[in-house]
């Protein structure tokens, strides 16, 4: 059985149908005119192999091609893409299903960042009162480790609310080189949780060894079509409008393969999109089919997410700003359009502007939560613990998200009204208007741990103090400490056989030999 | 069954909160057996004390139900709960106690003052009050200070609570210790006085003996006041 994440009822929409088809309509015709720049010469070969208008672009320092891409390859390319996407997992019991037209979400951290976030709890003395102490987290960034990205997916596979992990952060150990980072990230990653794994590729050379590791854990080539536990996520598109040639390369590459992929966009309205919602919706739509379009004629049928990310400047430094509303609206009109193509969605929240956990960073990152989840998203990046937009990863905030998305997950549960429920309570109700007392409290009993009452915030003190850090810090090494599920120790053996380029000190049974 | 197996079994329910043998505990496995109640009608058939009922089983039971409470493991209705089906008990034993001349927890009258109908948090604390031994007789709401003078001059209770939780209601708490005063009963009976509008300070300033936050903290000030009577 997979996941069943949460289905939200009467999911939220802010655009009409007549809105959604406006934009449709208009992003057909950005990806016609003006289309797009194309800076790989394999993309360009296909759209022109399909019919697509390209041209070169003479005055250019890189060769590059425009690429006009007509309606008709793109209605295609929607028609062909799966409105239904497995994304597998170590344990069959965490694949997610995701079915375009239907609001199911998922929550799945995410993303890359370069800073890990230490947390530290000094004690405090009270200067006027040398008897009351206090503990105050204090934050200490650093570079991100290997290490670091084995805890967080450590962490991630015990979070009760989290579905699938995206690596949290770019690993930069010394002996991690361009050609070694991609079989380290999805090792350090598959090894420490059992969940759906999504990441980035550094280096097109090394698909075929990250596919490779990914079969031998599934049990070879067909089990991991049956079930892809991992999947991939692709910027191609840099926005405005142009193929970027790595990217794209690899994107080709992975959809030739057959293996699931986001095809992500990222516009920033005011610098790399219009400031208008309209206009930064219509281009991200296009620059989204595009994607698509390229990915379905390389090989139909590739599953796919229809992934955005879009964010609003800052005014103050023209930097992304996560924690604006205006991104959450555009994230919410992109899980509409995914939904309007039939095709599953992978969005955005939770990413805040904040730099450290806190009350921006819980403001910021509940608000987008809440609203995107709303909207029904079928993959929903809700960057557990991620601040600072994608550049700080802390464990301790992923913590934190966990208790936020146990809230979000009981609030949509399925309202329990009828005809039963309903005779029973009005029994109560003439039993306990009959009683001296007049209270109910004797029938919470029957439902206080059978899940019907939602439990407490978790983090709350005893007393007037704030806990909240103190608690989460102490669940976070209680997770830490409860062992996961590491891939088998022959499957381990073939893995460090077959694969160049594996840091052993990630071999965990090696490790325990040597101790 | 043994004594022990009986007062150990009396125990338990009381820890599972089990009135009867028709109420649910939280182990199911119990569903259907032999709730406080029955159990405490057994162990008298069976010629077990009153004295080490309570101690063995019924005190013994509500002490793991306040640890669990602490740990967080219970909630209020499971405390509520215990203790109802300790009062239950509590209610079998007690003209067994007195016939036998021994000393109970004492007589503990509440009421909601005039002017207020709210009672959630006086019923709460008159069921843990219950199930800490205390005979309770709970006056109501909206209850006048004359009926409540002539309560303790007919009843003579060791206690009594009064509870308002309006800020203009308050103040009838004052007025209920003035009559006190005037009737000269008021060396009697401890007043302990509660509810949302009232602090320690304003029980302080009406003379009254204790403000009690809660149930459980209500409990803790008649320990602390019974250690100061005895020594």
């Amino acid at each position: 059985m997979p996941r069943e994440g949460i289905l939200v009822p009467n999911p939220y929409e802010r655009i009409t149908d007549e809105q959604l088809q406006q934009i449709h309509r208009a992003s057909l015709q950005i990806l016609v005119d003006p289309g797009l720049i194309c800076f790989s010469k394999k993309a360009a070969e296909i759209f022109h192999s399909h019919g697509a208008e390209v041209a070169a672009v003479a005055s250019a320092d890189h060769p590059c091609w425009q690429i006009k891409i007509p309606e008709k390859l793109v209605i295609e390319a929607v028609d062909n893409a799966p409105k239904t996407v497995k994304l597998g997992a170590r344990n069959p019991d965490n694949a997610l299903i995701m079915k375009g037209d239907e609001p199911r979400v998922y929550f799945i951290s995410g993303s890359e960042t370069n800073i890990w976030l230490d947390v530290d709890f000094p004690a405090y003395v009270k200067k006027s009162d040398n008897s009351v102490e206090i503990q105050v987290p204090e934050f200490h960034p650093r570079r991100a480790t290997v290490a670091d990205l084995c805890q967080s997916a450590h962490v991630c596979e015990h979070l009760e609310t989290l579905d699938g992990y995206i690596r949290t952060v770019n690993i930069q150990d010394e002996d991690i080189t361009e050609d070694n980072k991609d079989v380290n990230k999805f090792f350090a990653s598959l090894n420490n949780t059992t969940k759906h794994f999504m990441s980035g590729l550094t280096k097109l050379e090394q698909l075929d060894n990250v596919v490779r590791m990914a079969e031998l854990i599934a049990g070879g080539e067909e089990a991991l079509k049956e079930n892809p536990i991992i999947s991939f996520i692709t910027c191609l598109v840099k926005s405005p409008l142009q193929f970027v040639e790595d990217t794209t390369d690899t994107f080709i590459e992975i959809c030739r393969r057959g293996l699931p992929v986001a095809v992500s966009s990222s516009p920033q309205a005011g610098t790399t999109a219009p400031i208008k919602e309209a206009g930064i919706m219509a281009q991200i739509n296009a620059e989204v089919l595009a994607g698509i379009t390229l990915g379905q004629l390389v090989n139909k049928g590739t599953p796919m997410l229809y992934g955005s990310v879009p964010v609003r400047a800052r005014m103050d430094t023209l930097g992304d700003s996560y924690g604006s509303v205006e991104t959450s609206q555009y994230n919410i009109d992109c899980v509409q359009m995914a939904r309007f193509y039939k095709i599953p969605n992978y969005s955005t929240s939770g990413v805040c502007d904040a730099k450290i956990p806190g009350q921006q960073a819980s403001i910021e990152r509940l608000f987008s939560d809440i609203v995107v989840t709303l909207s029904g998203p079928q993959f929903l990046h809700c960057a557990y613990g991620l601040l600072d937009g994608n550049a700080v990863f802390c464990l301790l905030q992923a913590v934190l998200d966990d208790a936020h998305f146990q809230m979000l997950k009981f609030f949509l549960k399925t309202p329990r009204i009828d005809v039963q429920e309903l005779s029973v309570v009005l029994k109560q109700i003439r039993e306990t208007v009959a009683t001296p007392q007049k209270l109910y409290i004797s029938y919470i009993r029957p439902v206080l741990r059978s899940g019907e009452i939602s439990a407490p915030y978790p983090f709350e003190g005893d007393g007037e103090g704030d806990s909240v850090f103190a608690l989460a810090y102490q669940r976070m090494n209680e997770l830490l400490d409860k062992p996961v599920e590491h891939i088998d120790p022959d499957t381990t053996a073939r893995i460090f056989q077959e694969i160049p380029g594996l840091l052993p000190r990630l071999n965990v049974y090696r490790e325990r030999k040597q101790t | 069954m043994t004594e022990d197996g009986i007062l150990a079994q009396l125990k338990e329910n009381v820890i599972q909160g089990r009135k009867n043998q028709d109420e649910e505990g939280i182990d199911e496995k119990l569903s259907g057996t032999r709730g406080v109640v029955e159990l405490t009608r057994l162990a008298l058939e069976k010629k077990i004390s009153p004295e080490e009922i309570i101690n063995k089983a019924l005190t013994a039971g509500m002490r793991v139900v306040g640890e669990k409470y602490s740990s967080k493991e219970y909630f209020i209705p499971d405390m509520l709960a215990s203790a109802e089906a300790v009062g239950e008990a509590m209610e079998i034993l007690r003209p067994l106690l007195e016939a036998a001349n021994v000393e109970t927890k004492g007589k503990f009258a509440i009421a909601t003052v005039k002017g207020d109908i709210h009672d959630i948090g006086k019923n709460i604390v008159a069921i843990l009050l219950k199930g800490a031994g205390y005979e309770v007789n709970d006056l109501g709401t909206n209850v006048s200070a004359e009926k409540i003078i002539d309560f303790i001059k007919k009843e003579n209770p060791d206690y009594l609570g009064l509870s308002a939780l309006l800020t203009t209601t308050m103040p009838e708490i004052g007025v209920v210790i003035e009559a006190l005063k005037d009737n000269g009963l008021r060396d009697r009976v401890k007043v302990l006085i509660g509810g949302a509008a009232v602090s320690d300070d304003f029980a302080q300033e009406i003379g009254a003996d204790a403000y009690c936050l809660d149930g459980f903290h209500a409990i803790k000030v008649l320990d602390s006041l019974k250690r100061a009577k005895a020594s």
